[in-house]
Order: structure tokens, then C-alpha cells, then sequence
């Protein structure tokens, strides 16, 4: 990079930039961070339908108890490739680095992120890291789960289980340069009338997303890297006939893996608590609760990791302990969906495609709430650990939860995105759709778990066929579900309806400027002269609850 | 509505959550049949799990939907709701009610997974070497192998171990069960059978030495409510009392490889006399091929070679085995 042009006289001053950027700015290191978020958003969007594709593969060979459809093998690389994409390339990706760059400068006053380069960096490692994963299926696809357990892990696809490993460490890097960007950005760059209290509590979950990323990613790393030395350099970190530990890389893996979860959903609940008001036309009710609950879930999200290991080898006083700390996780998340609930109330309810996506999320993701709680306690863990209780479980939370707030969020900002309207009856076929195809696929699954079907089968026992067929029917409903969406932005982006600075008439700031914004957010920086969320209020009147 | 007085349809709603909410508890079938001693303790919490559960569950898709219909937009009105920002109270309520729930759940599954054993994984296994000079129970005789007994007390062992008025007690059976793919190869170390199928007699109290060949598998009876991973380079154990006469599938639930989903074989629970009659049958079989089975070394058959004995009774066919031969 043109390192000279970085000198002291262009601190505090801008880059040289058109006036408005054309289709082709947005396929280079672009560092505006509102052309890093809509890049972000769309390579994600690809691949949520590429792990889509692979989930419905899946579906299709439990249609029928035996693997006949595709070699087993290959079928354990659509279960591993399937969860590995739909965590590290679409909804982390989508929901901090689409969302959180997009909204992030634009809620708290900035003209850009504090490190744009860094940031425009961020996004571009995702992109070999993206091609290592697809490149991976030519040499067979990683097998081993995306919990990529040794030995199992060590001993199969070794080419295609190196790559998916460089691919995740690649992306890992990203989410640690994003963290450390959203953390300074929302510390530092402020606009100086925005108080603490008043700061948008979609950059209150991205700073507790942020710190999060930021302790636990590292050690994910390492776990990742030992690995890649074992399978390569021909080390037995994770040998046990050479005096290796299996059990150790658990440890490392869930250490990161189980925050990735609140990485996955803190954002999402940051989009929520946007949403929610706007639409309802009511502050958002117990602002502080809910900012600080996201602090809390951060807090002990760190120190609930081996509830994944129940069954592993993990001794007695291990299991009780962190069957205690993961209960607690349900208080703050419970704060949460009590102080949505209590926003709806007494509001003025507009049944926008957004608004149906965030209250569709608000009463699937109850369900994933109450049974994660029951796989939380250990003696019922021990029986429902890897089945499809499981699967349910997580899909109610990763799908019911962060697929409908990100579609939640996409029809609520697209506007400010594109400077277009979407369709809203293709907006609420979609919802409908997608509502009924989740619920048809990943119910149901509660009961093939209890029942007695392990997770990450190809084949299974017959007596459960009726159940599985009525999920893959589910499943394509599913697929089908998205066509709606694709066709209402691509049509809407280019021909949809002008949007203007405010279609919501919400009160954030990122709605003060023009749809879409203007290269640098603003002319003149706004003031910040009431709350984000003060609906009902006169707007001179600022509340200090 | 506003002839109700609230305090009444309170009540009400409540009384009706409660008792649909302990109808749902009680009368669900989620869950597989009972088996084991430990699964009537896992089902009960589960059931109070889901009497919490569906009564929350209740409570706010109830006000969920309430609030969708009742605080609907009606046309033309296009001003805000009501600038309500919080009620410390409400929000005190709604964070201490949780919090006592889960205290109350992380108590009693401190209580359940003692009851289930839990807490004296690998107690037993430390006793070996004196026991067995000890007793002249038959069980233990010829159990541990010679020299494995310094191994045995530095390792720590995982899983479930004696049920809590069984603690300090040997079980009445070991059976040494050990996951390779994609088969479960079961051991009984004083009578020398060795089986794809798990046998068991009814109300005894069986301890599982659990170990793995090649990759992590892991050991579950759904009908048990028991599952302990096999861990290559750790022992593992569960000790628990099938309590019913039947056949159980034992299903392997840690991804292990290509024909994980194969990978199941059942568990026979036999009254006292059938287990007795299984026994000598075995036995009888048997004595030729231990001999064999000493002559050769496992270690020098390809796993397709040492499991097709086995290939009949576990229900893996033998191109299948044929494709693990490395």
C-alpha cells in the first residue's frame, strides 16, 4: 500500500474519494466502512446459500434410513463444511463485520472506523480464507465435524482438514482485527454530545461481542495450529499413543467455541433492540438491563465452555460446575426477551417485514432458551449430548435466533443500505415462509433426539423415518423460502421505491443522514440532543431514567 | 374484559398455566422407555424441566401474541405509544425469578447426577490390587492384568461410578467395552466371552470399562440415559442397574468417521437364569476360539480380519469391514 501518502498532514483529514462510489469500488480494498459492511453482507449472503445448498443434501440423504443417496464420507464434509460456513462465513461475518461496520460509525456520529485500513484488511483475508473452504471439497472436504476433533480429525481428508484449518485461523484473524476495531471506534470516536447512556445498544453489543472475540479467539488459534502441525509436521500434541491429550484440544476448541455462540447472537440481539422500537414506536424498555446484560452474557460466556464436554472426559466436580455457570447464562438472556416483550407492550405495532422477523425471533428463540436450559444441567446432558435434541436446540438459537435477526435487520437498514425500498408483500411471504419451514424442520428434531438419533448420521434407525421426513419436507420449504428475499433485493436495489433519510422515522443517528449515506456520513456531524429511543417523547424532553 | 376484575384473571391464567404446564410435564412421551436406575432420575428432572418450561414458555408467547393483537397499529393512527422506559420493580422481579429457578435446577442436578453415580467415576478401579487378594468374590478373579496396576492408579478415570448406596462396593459384573470403527467389541473379563453384543442380567449392578482403539466413539444406551465418550488414551467407565428385561440399542453418538451411523449394535438385558444359560452357551463356544484368539495377535490381523467373527452379530457387513483394512 501507498505507505507515503500516510503522513502527519493527513491525520484528521480524509482520503481523496470520488463524491459517490460506483458498482466497481465495491470489488476493491475500499475503506469506507459502509462499502466494508455491504461487501461483508454479500459474500456472506453467498455463502449462507452455499451452506444452505449442503444442509439440504444432508436433508435429502435422511429422507431415507440408509446412505443411499451420497458416499457417507462425503456427506460427513456437506455436516462439516455445512456448520463451518454457516458460522464462520455467514452469520459471524454478516452480523459483526456486515452490520456492526455498516451501523457502527454511523450510529455513534463517526465519519469511519478508527483503523479503516485495517479494517478493509479484515474483509479481504476472509476472501482466501473463503476460497480455502470451497477449495477444500476438491480434496474431499473436511469430515471430521467443525468441532474437527483429533484423532478423528488427524487421520482423515489430511489436505482438505489442512485447508479448512488455515481457513478458520484466517478468519479468526479477521474477528480479532474487527474486535479491536469496534472497541476503539465505540470507545474513542464518539461523537462528544453521545453520552455512554445514550450510545445505540447495537454498539453496546457489539463492544461486549467485541471484548468477547477478542479474549477467546486466540486460543481457538492455538488449538487450530497444534493441529495443523500434527497432521503435518508429524508433532502428537493430540496423539495419546505418543503421549498426547485428545481431550486437551476439546478444551481449546470449546474455550472459543462456545463465546462464538454469543459472537453468533450478541450482535443479533443488538439489531433486536434497534428494531424493536423503531417499530413498535416505544423506548426500548429497561435500556440499561439490556446493555448491561450483554456485558454479562460476555462475562460468563467465558466460563461456561465445557458443558460441550459432559460426556467427554471431564471429572465429576468439572461438570457440575459449569452446569451451574451455563444456567446462569439464562438469567441475562432472560432479561432480554422479558424487556422486548415489555417494549411491544403498550406500543403501537407496525407489522413491517422487519418487525415480523424480529417478532418471529422473539417467540422461537424462547424455545431455544428453555432447551438449552435443559441441556445445560449434566444429568440430562449426558443423555441428549450429540442428537438431534441438539441440533434442534442450536438451530432454534442460530436459525429461529440469528437468521431471522439478520433478515430482521436487513429489512429494517436495506433502505439506508441502498437508498431503496424493499417489496413488503414479498417481505411478508418471505417471513411466513421462512417461519413455517423453521419450525417444520428443527421442531420435530427435539423428538428424534430424546427418541434415540445421534447427530452426524448418514444412516439411521428406521423407526425414525417418519419424523425425518417431515424435516427434510421442512428443510426444502426452507430453501424455497429464500427465493422471495433474493428476488425482492436484487429487484429493489435496482428499482425499488427512493428511500429517504428516515423511512422509519427512527431516532438513531445513522437516520440523519441521507439513504444511502453520503461518502462521508455527514456534512456537519450531528448533535445528539435526546435518547436513541425516546418514541412518544416531545423531543426536547430528555429522559435521564 | 373490563368486567374482570385483574387480580381475578390473573389468578386464573395462572391456575391454568400451572396445571397445563404439569399436564405437559407428566404426560409427555419424549422420552424412550425406562431401563436403567438412572433413567427414572434423569426423566424426572427432565419432566420438572419441562413443567418450568412449558409454563414459561407459556407465560410469554402468551404475552407475545397478546401484545401482537392488542398493541396492533390501527389505520391512520400514526402516533407513538405510550413513553413507558422501564419499571425497576418489574425488571427486579423478572431477573430474581430466573435466577432462583436456576439455582434451584444447577441443586438438583448437583442431587441427580450424585444419585446417578456421578461423582465416583474410577473409585473402584483404584481397589483392584487389594481387592482381589482379598475377596473370594468370582467376579473380580483375573481381572486386572499383571503389572497394570501401577498404570491403573496414576490414570484418573471418567464417567459414572457406584450409585450412592453402592459407594465403596465392586459391582457385580465388569464388562470391558472398547470402540474401534465402526464396532463395539465387549470383553467379560472373568468368564473370557467376548462379544459384539452387549449381555447383561437384570438388577445387577454392572460397571463398563469403556476404551477406545482408534478415534473417539462414545457409548450410549438411550434407554439407560447414559452416554460416556470412549476416549483413546483414557479410561472411561459406567456402572449402572438395567432394571427391565429387554433388547436396547447401543448407539455410538461421537462422529467417528464415514459409517458412524453403522455403528450400533444392542444391549441384552437377560433375567438371572437366561444370563446364566447365555453364559455357558458362550462359553461352551467360545473355548476354541480364545485359544485362537491367543495364538494370533490382534495387532498383526487388518481390522476387517479381527471384526468379521463378529460381523454377523453387530450388523456391519463384510465389504463394509473390508473397507477399513488399511
Amino acid at each position: 500500500m501507498a505507505q507515503a501518502n500516510i503522513t502527519s498532514d493527513m491525520v484528521g483529514q480524509s482520503f481523496p474519494h470520488p463524491d459517490k462510489w460506483k458498482w466497481y469500488h465495491y470489488f476493491t480494498f475500499n475503506i469506507d466502512h459502509k462499502v466494508i459492511g455491504i461487501q461483508y453482507l454479500v459474500t456472506a449472503f453467498f455463502f449462507y446459500l452455499v451452506g444452505g445448498v449442503m444442509a439440504l443434501v444432508m436433508r435429502s440423504e435422511l429422507a431415507t434410513p440408509n446412505a443411499d443417496l451420497i458416499d457417507p464420507n462425503f456427506y460427513n464434509a456437506m455436516l462439516t463444511n455445512h456448520g463451518t460456513i454457516m458460522i464462520f462465513f455467514w452469520i459471524v461475518p454478516a452480523a459483526i463485520g456486515g452490520f456492526g461496520n455498516f451501523l457502527v460509525p454511523l450510529m455513534i456520529g463517526a465519519r469511519d472506523m478508527a483503523f479503516p485500513k485495517l479494517n478493509a484488511a479484515a474483509f479481504w483475508i476472509t476472501v482466501p480464507a473463503g476460497a480455502l473452504i470451497i477449495g477444500s471439497m476438491f480434496f474431499g472436504g473436511a469430515q471430521a465435524g467443525w468441532t474437527s476433533y483429533p484423532p478423528l480429525s488427524r487421520i482423515t481428508a489430511n489436505t482438505a482438514q489442512s485447508m479448512w484449518i488455515l481457513a478458520i485461523t484466517l478468519v479468526g484473524t479477521s474477528s480479532i482485527m474487527g474486535a479491536v476495531n469496534f472497541i476503539v471506534t465505540i470507545w474513542k470516536m464518539r461523537v462528544p454530545s453521545l453520552k455512554w447512556d445514550q450510545l445505540p445498544l447495537f454498539c453496546w453489543a457489539m463492544m461486549a461481542t467485541s471484548i468477547l472475540a477478542l479474549f477467546s479467539t486466540p486460543v481457538l488459534a492455538a488449538g487450530l495450529i497444534l493441529l495443523l502441525f500434527d497432521i503435518n509436521f508429524g508433532t502428537s500434541f493430540f496423539d495419546p499413543a505418543k503421549g498426547g491429550d485428545v481431550v486437551m484440544y476439546q478444551h481449546l476448541f470449546w474455550f472459543y467455541s462456545h463465546p462464538a455462540v454469543y459472537l453468533m447472537i450478541l450482535p443479533i440481539f443488538g439489531i433486536m433492540s434497534e428494531v424493536i422500537p423503531v417499530h413498535a414506536r416505544k423506548p426500548i424498555f429497561g435500556y440499561k438491563a439490556i446493555a448491561y446484560s450483554s456485558l454479562a452474557i460476555c462475562l460468563v460466556g467465558l466460563f461456561v465452555w465445557v458443558h460441550h464436554m459432559f460426556t467427554s472426559g471431564t471429572p465429576p466436580w468439572m461438570r457440575m460446575f459449569f452446569t451451574v455457570s451455563t444456567l446462569i447464562v439464562a438469567v441475562p438472556t432472560g432479561v432480554k426477551i422479558f424487556s422486548w416483550v415489555a417494549t411491544l407492550w403498550g406500543g403501537k405495532i407496525r407489522y413491517t417485514s422487519a418487525m415480523l422477523f424480529a417478532i418471529g425471533l422473539l417467540a422461537m428463540f424462547v424455545l431455544g432458551g428453555l432447551s438449552g436450559v435443559t441441556l445445560g444441567t449434566a444429568p440430562v446432558d449426558i443423555h441428549v449430548h450429540d442428537t438431534y435434541y441438539v441440533v434442534a436446540h442450536f438451530h432454534y438459537v442460530l436459525f429461529g435466533g440469528s437468521v431471522f435477526g439478520l433478515y430482521a435487520g436487513l429489512y429494517h437498514w436495506f433502505p439506508k443500505m441502498t437508498g431503496h425500498m424493499l417489496n413488503e408483500p414479498l417481505g411478508k411471504l418471505h417471513f411466513v415462509l421462512t417461519f413455517i419451514g423453521t419450525n417444520l424442520t428443527f421442531l420435530p428434531m427435539h423428538e428424534l433426539g430424546l427418541k434415540g438419533m445421534p447427530r452426524r448420521v448418514a444412516m439411521y434407525d428406521p423407526q425414525f423415518q417418519y419424523i425425518n421426513i417431515i424435516c427434510t419436507v421442512g428443510a426444502f420449504l426452507l430453501g424455497l423460502s429464500v427465493l422471495p428475499f433474493i428476488i425482492n433485493a436484487i429487484w429493489s436495489w435496482r428499482n425499488g421505491p427512493k428511500a429517504s433519510g428516515n423511512p422509519w422515522n427512527a431516532k438513531t443517528l445513522e437516520w440523519t443522514t441521507d439513504s444511502p449515506p453520503i461518502i462521508e456520513n455527514w456534512n456537519v456531524l450531528p448533535a445528539v440532543t435526546e435518547g436513541p429511543y425516546e418514541y412518544g417523547h416531545e423531543p426536547a424532553e430528555v429522559s435521564s431514567s | 374484559m373490563k368486567q374482570i376484575p385483574a387480580p381475578l384473571l390473573t389468578l386464573t391464567i395462572g391456575v391454568a398455566v400451572t396445571l397445563v404446564s404439569l399436564w405437559v410435564g407428566f404426560n409427555n412421551s419424549l422420552l424412550p422407555e425406562q431401563a436403567s436406575a438412572q433413567s427414572v432420575l434423569v426423566d424426572n428432572f427432565f419432566n420438572v424441566m419441562v413443567v418450568i418450561g412449558t409454563a414459561l414458555f407459556l407465560v410469554v408467547e402468551g404475552a407475545i401474541v397478546y401484545c401482537m393483537i392488542a398493541f396492533r397499529r390501527r389505520k391512520g393512527d400514526d402516533t407513538d405509544g405510550s413513553p413507558i422506559e422501564g419499571n425497576l420493580p418489574l425488571e427486579a422481579f423478572w431477573t430474581a425469578i430466573p435466577a432462583i429457578i436456576v439455582i434451584g435446577l444447577g441443586i438438583y442436578s448437583v442431587q441427580i447426577f450424585q444419585d446417578m453415580g456421578g461423582f465416583t467415576p474410577g473409585d473402584m478401579v483404584h481397589d483392584h490390587g487389594t481387592m482381589i487378594a482379598q475377596s473370594s468374590d468370582s467376579a473380580l478373579q483375573g481381572l486386572a492384568p499383571e503389572g497394570a496396576q501401577p498404570e491403573l492408579l496414576a490414570k484418573s478415570v471418567y464417567g459414572f461410578g457406584a450409585p450412592l448406596e453402592k459407594e465403596g462396593l465392586s459391582a457385580d459384573l465388569e464388562v470391558n467395552v472398547s470402540g474401534m470403527q465402526y464396532a463395539w467389541i465387549f470383553t467379560y473379563p472373568d468368564s473370557g466371552i467376548v462379544d459384539g453384543e452387549l449381555h447383561v442380567p437384570v438388577n445387577a449392578d454392572v460397571q463398563l470399562n469403556i476404551s477406545a482403539q482408534d478415534v473417539i466413539h462414545s457409548f450410549w444406551v438411550p434407554q439407560f440415559r447414559l452416554k460416556q465418550d470412549a476416549i483413546p488414551g483414557k479410561d472411561t467407565e459406567l456402572r449402572f442397574v438395567a432394571t427391565k428385561p429387554g433388547t436396547y440399542p447401543v448407539v455410538c453418538a461421537e462422529l467417528c468417521g464415514g459409517y458412524h451411523g453403522a455403528m450400533r449394535t444392542q444391549v441384552i438385558v437377560h433375567s438371572p437364569s437366561e444370563y446364566q444359560k447365555w453364559m455357558e452357551s458362550r462359553i461352551a463356544q467360545a473355548e476354541p476360539t480364545t485359544t485362537e484368539a491367543i495364538a494370533v495377535n490382534p495387532a498383526d490381523l487388518t481390522d476387517a480380519e479381527y471384526l468379521a467373527p463378529y460381523g454377523a452379530d453387530i450388523d456391519v457387513d463384510a465389504q463394509l469391514l473390508a473397507h477399513l483394512a488399511h
